[in-house]
Parts: structure tokens; sequence; C-alpha cells
């Protein structure tokens, strides 16, 4: 059951990528492309997606547990710290770049053509590099969402 | 900055953006977690017992998606400006960036933002932010 829902909200959150115009790079780079002929669908796609966020999140935060009776495991970071900030800023620029970001790029991936694999690979070949940074400095590795 | 009303889709992004919430809001309601693209992924590298499982079945599902949504109606046009090089260099950045920053677009921009998350919050400007100048610069100052 606990499979079978996270395979559901990951078919769903896919559909709503491919929807929304979002596995199409050119339309993201159409969006963060101010200074040009800008498209501004990214930030209704947001908003959709905070709308109903908001209201459902409001509620799911006040359970002990989940549904299926699982722990509630959210983020517990508070601090603002350097790490999120020039991490969020390179990720910017790879979004920049080629218009994917982490979730497009999965659901293009069966889409056919060979780009998004290789964009797919070279994430993962960023984060095993992040993995092998982290585990070469402290022998721990945080974990979050 | 002139916007571009031929390629502006409203309605079917807030549709598409409304689903995607809801997605989100599924995984934290049934499964208690927080549907983050990256740290989702990222986990898979770095395997604990008794996450395997219900990663890999939400990465199918977003795998499978397009196969799914062809069955119902064509897929949407996917144009692809970026070059190999290129495509290898932001698979790079966003690999790591994401993993360093703790998260995404759907992380923080969806999950974060929405649970009023402060670290999100920041973390959703400064990509929003570097996304912009690096834009403006590879269409506008090189290209």
């Amino acid at each position: 059951m606990k499979m079978l829902m996270a395979l559901l909200a990951g078919l769903l959150f896919g559909l709503g990528l491919i929807l929304s115009g979002m596995t199409d790079p050119s339309k993201v780079l159409g969006f963060l492309d101010l200074a040009g002929n800008w498209d501004p669908s990214l930030a209704l796609v947001m908003g959709g997606a905070l709308l109903v966020g908001s209201l459902v999140f409001g509620v799911a935060l006040k359970r002990p547990t989940s549904i299926l009776g699982d722990a509630m495991r959210l983020p517990t970071a508070t601090k603002i710290d350097r790490r999120l900030v020039l991490g969020s800023l390179t990720f910017g620029v790879g979004w920049g770049l080629a218009g994917y970001c982490p979730g497009p790029a999965l659901a293009s991936l069966a889409q056919g053509g060979a780009k998004p694999f290789v964009f797919f690979i070279a994430m993962l070949a960023g984060m095993a590099l992040f993995e092998v940074l982290e585990r070469a400095q402290s022998g721990t590795v945080s974990r979050n969402a | 900055m002139t916007v571009d009303w031929s390629n502006f889709t409203p309605w079917i992004s807030l549709a598409g953006g409304g689903m995607i919430g809801l997605a989100a809001a599924m995984l934290l309601l049934f499964n208690g977690r927080i549907a983050g693209i990256s740290g989702i992924v990222g986990g898979l590298l770095n395997p604990v017992k008794g996450e395997l499982a219900w990663r890999s079945a939400f990465i199918g599902g977003l795998v499978a998606s397009p196969l799914v949504f062809g069955l119902a109606a064509p897929l949407p046009e996917v144009r692809i400006e970026a070059g190999y090089p290129m495509l290898i260099v932001a698979g790079l950045l966003v690999g790591i960036g994401t993993r360093y920053g703790s998260g995404c677009t759907s992380g923080h921009g969806i999950c974060g933002l929405s649970r009023r998350s402060p670290r999100s919050v920041v973390a959703t400007i400064a990509f929003m932010f570097s996304g912009f100048v690096t834009v403006y610069i590879v269409r506008h100052l090189i290209g």
C-alpha cells in the first residue's frame, strides 16, 4: 500500500509537470528569460501547486503520523547557512543553462531522445560527487528533502 | 520585458500545478514524506534500509508519467536548446547544487513554501535569482 501510494504520487506529479508544460525546457527558459519574451507560465504552475499544497499541508502537518501509519518525516534543519545559499545558487545556474530541474528531467526520460538521459546521468554524477565529498569530509551524510 | 502571450498557458499551467501540489500532499499525507525530487533521487545513492522501496516507487511513477499521459492525449512538444556539453555541465551543477542546498524546485519551491519554511524561501529566491541571471548572461550577453 505504501509503495502503491508513492507510485501514484510520483505518477500524478509527473502528469502535472507534463500538463503544465514544464517538461519542455524551452518553456522553462521562457520563464527565466525576464529580459526577453517572458512566459509567466511557471509562476502559475508554482501558484497552483502552492494553493493546493498549502491547504493540504496545513491539515497533514497537524497529524502525528501519516494515514498509512508512518512517522511524518520533515526536514529538521532551520539554519540558513552558506551551504543552503551556495547550493541553491549553483542549482539555479544549472537550471538556467539547460532548462531542466530534477523533476522534469525524470518525467522526460521515457519520452525518448538522448538529451534528457544525458542530463539525468550528469545530474546523478553531480549527486554522487556530493556523497563522495561529504563522506570524505566528515564520514556522515546529511539527508534532507 | 515583454510578455510572451502566444506561449503563455495560464489555465493549463495552473491546473498542472494543482496536480503537482496534490501529488506532494498525497506523499505527505499517506507516506509522511516530502516530495522533493532531488532528495528522493539523492537518497538512492546512499541507500538506507527501508528507504529504497518508496523512493523507487515514486520515481517509477514519475518516469512512467509520459507513457500514461500519452494514452490520454498527445504529449506536449519538447524543445531542448542546449547541446550535449551544456547539458552535461548543467546536470552536474543541478546534481551537486540541489544536494548541497538540500532541495530543488519541488522540495523547496513547492513543499517547503507550502509549509512556510524560511530555509525554503531563501533557497527558492536563490535558485530563481541565479536562474534569471544565467539565462540573461547566456541569451543577452553572450548569445
